[in-house]
């Protein structure tokens, strides 16, 4: 029935809906987690990465995770095909904009720049919306640290902390309830392989199945991202004690 | 003579007969007519001349600055404080040795925190100062925020830089002057119409460099207050007034602070004898 609405992006249903639009959203929570907790000294990003075979050769390098410029990175829930797209279209507007003015281009102008783009898809005809939510960590010198959350329709908003992906109702649920004003870099850390652990099917999370980035300011003030290591997140996923027994599988 | 080089731009919409472009058909007469009366292109020197007339021969006959070597007589000065910037231009609009205005004013506000002056060909002046000047208002309405002074002075070097590649390129001096809005650090950027940026604690455009860079270099501090900016600054005209050989006229003096831009009294008035 729904047929004659939803083969053109751009027509809205008698009931006044884009029902690509919304097929898009769906598609996003199919994907794996990701989430994005605001601390008062950084923001830290997580994604669940789906391990689809064993025999897969496991990509040594983020497929989640991504860095923008020198002060801004993302996470990606959706289809990582799109999402290559949107980030070299920022990476380059980010670039071009530190061309014109020598300065690094502030983080909601960059989440506008691709949202304005991700929205020309749910108007213009024939092509179908980009199927990919983006959750946004970044600094710029007037409003400091800070979070956002774009969707396929071209809409964005700012968070405290806020999930994208599988089960992204419970995660953000979850986070409601153990979200603290002003905590801490490492605490929000914590706060992240928590709620990562309780929405993911396995109950043991392990190295091979989650990505962590980070954005912080160093003592001298200076702004910093850094994707996590494999070792640094069994280190942190021991430190709570949430990492799959090595031993125990070995045997 | 090749025709095409010489020939006014094009008139692409309705700015058409403003002070640009009727300028810029005055220079293309003007040029025609020297190119003319020197009967075709320049005479080589002779081989024996030596290395400074033979500069002086290719400067006079730049095909694209015809005055790009003479040094202004239209005075800009910046000075930065503490926490302030000091922007002084000279009142006199002038056309060679001939003064058109005594009241004209040099400068132009980018944003609450940011003001530009501007000397160099009559008619590019104006129009690149507005065009920046748009250009950093449609910014601040675009993104409900102010471009800061160094982004607004790289700004301003990119389209200096494009338009000096460009068949006709804006003939125009800057100073730009501001108050970081976050920080509230005072800040004095120093272009000029090659396309050269330089952020100075102090700065000046014209022959006024040749009379005031020695007196900023005795007496300027990056600590001293608006008042002692003042006293400095009429150091700076004093010297001018006695030394120019032309009136400028007396100077509009603009102060940029973090609470924004306000003009400043001067004593234009006050007669300086020479030596």
């Amino acid at each position: 029935m729904s047929r004659r609405y939803d083969s053109r992006t751009t027509i809205f249903s008698p009931d006044g809906r884009l029902y690509q639009v919304e097929y898009a959203l769906e598609a996003i929570s199919h994907a794996g987690t990701a989430i994005g907790i605001l601390a008062k000294d950084g923001i830290v990003l997580a994604a669940e990465r789906k391990v689809t075979s064993k025999l897969l050769e496991q990509d040594t390098s983020a497929e989640k995770l991504y860095i923008l410029n020198d002060n801004m990175i993302c996470a990606v829930a959706g289809m990582t095909a799109d999402a290559n797209i949107l980030i070299n279209y920022a990476r380059q507007a980010a670039q071009r904009y530190l061309l014109t003015y020598n300065e690094d281009i502030p983080c909601e102008q960059l989440v506008r720049r691709l949202c304005d783009l991700k929205q020309g898809y749910t108007q213009h005809g024939g092509l179908r919306p980009f199927g990919v939510s983006f959750i946004y960590a970044g600094w710029d010198p007037q409003r400091q640290f800070q979070l956002y959350l774009s969707n396929p329709s071209g809409n964005y908003g700012g968070w405290k902390a806020t999930s994208s992906g599988a089960n992204h109702a419970s995660a953000q649920s979850l986070l409601k309830q153990d979200f603290k004003e002003d905590c801490t870099l490492k605490e929000a850390c914590g706060t992240a392989v928590k709620v990562l652990s309780k929405t993911m099917d396995s109950t043991k999370l392990s190295s091979e199945k989650i990505e962590f980035a980070t954005v912080g300011q160093t003592e001298d003030g200076k702004i910093y991202h850094k994707l996590w290591s494999a070792e640094e997140i069994t280190a942190l996923l021991k430190e709570h004690d949430l990492a799959k027994d090595e031993t125990a599988e070995d045997k | 003579m090749s025709k095409g080089l010489w020939a006014p731009r094009q008139p692409p919409s309705a700015w058409c007969w403003n002070l640009a472009w009727q300028a810029g058909h005055a220079r293309a007469f003007r040029l025609k007519l020297q190119v003319r009366v020197a009967s075709g292109q320049p005479e080589l020197p002779p081989k024996q001349a030596s290395w400074t007339e033979l500069a002086k021969s290719i400067n006079n006959h730049h095909p694209i600055f015809p005055h790009a070597f003479n040094a202004t007589m239209e005075v800009l000065l910046g000075i930065t404080g503490k926490d302030f910037t000091l922007i002084a231009a000279s009142k006199a609009a002038m056309r060679g040795v001939t003064i058109l205005k005594a009241s004209d004013d040099k400068t132009r506000q980018l944003n609450k925190h940011t003001l530009m002056a501007f000397n160099g060909e009559a008619g590019d002046t104006v129009q690149f100062a507005e065009y920046i000047q748009a250009n950093a208002q449609l910014y601040s309405m675009r993104n409900d925020t102010d471009l800061s002074p160094s982004a607004l002075a790289n700004f301003v070097r990119g389209e200096l830089a494009s338009s000096l590649r460009s068949r006709k390129p804006y003939n125009v001096n800057l100073l730009l002057g501001g108050v970081d809005p976050i920080t509230h650090k005072p800040s004095l950027y120093w272009l000029d119409y090659l396309a050269a940026l330089a952020p100075v604690p102090y700065a000046a455009h014209g022959y006024a460099q040749y009379y005031c860079l020695s007196i900023l270099d005795k007496h300027h501090h990056p600590d001293i207050t608006l008042v002692q900016g003042m006293k400095l600054l009429n150091l700076c005209t004093d010297e001018l007034k006695r030394r120019l050989p032309i009136d400028f006229k007396g100077m509009i003096v603009k102060a940029v602070t973090k609470d924004g831009i306000v003009d400043m009294e001067i004593d234009n008035d006050k007669v300086v004898k020479c030596a």
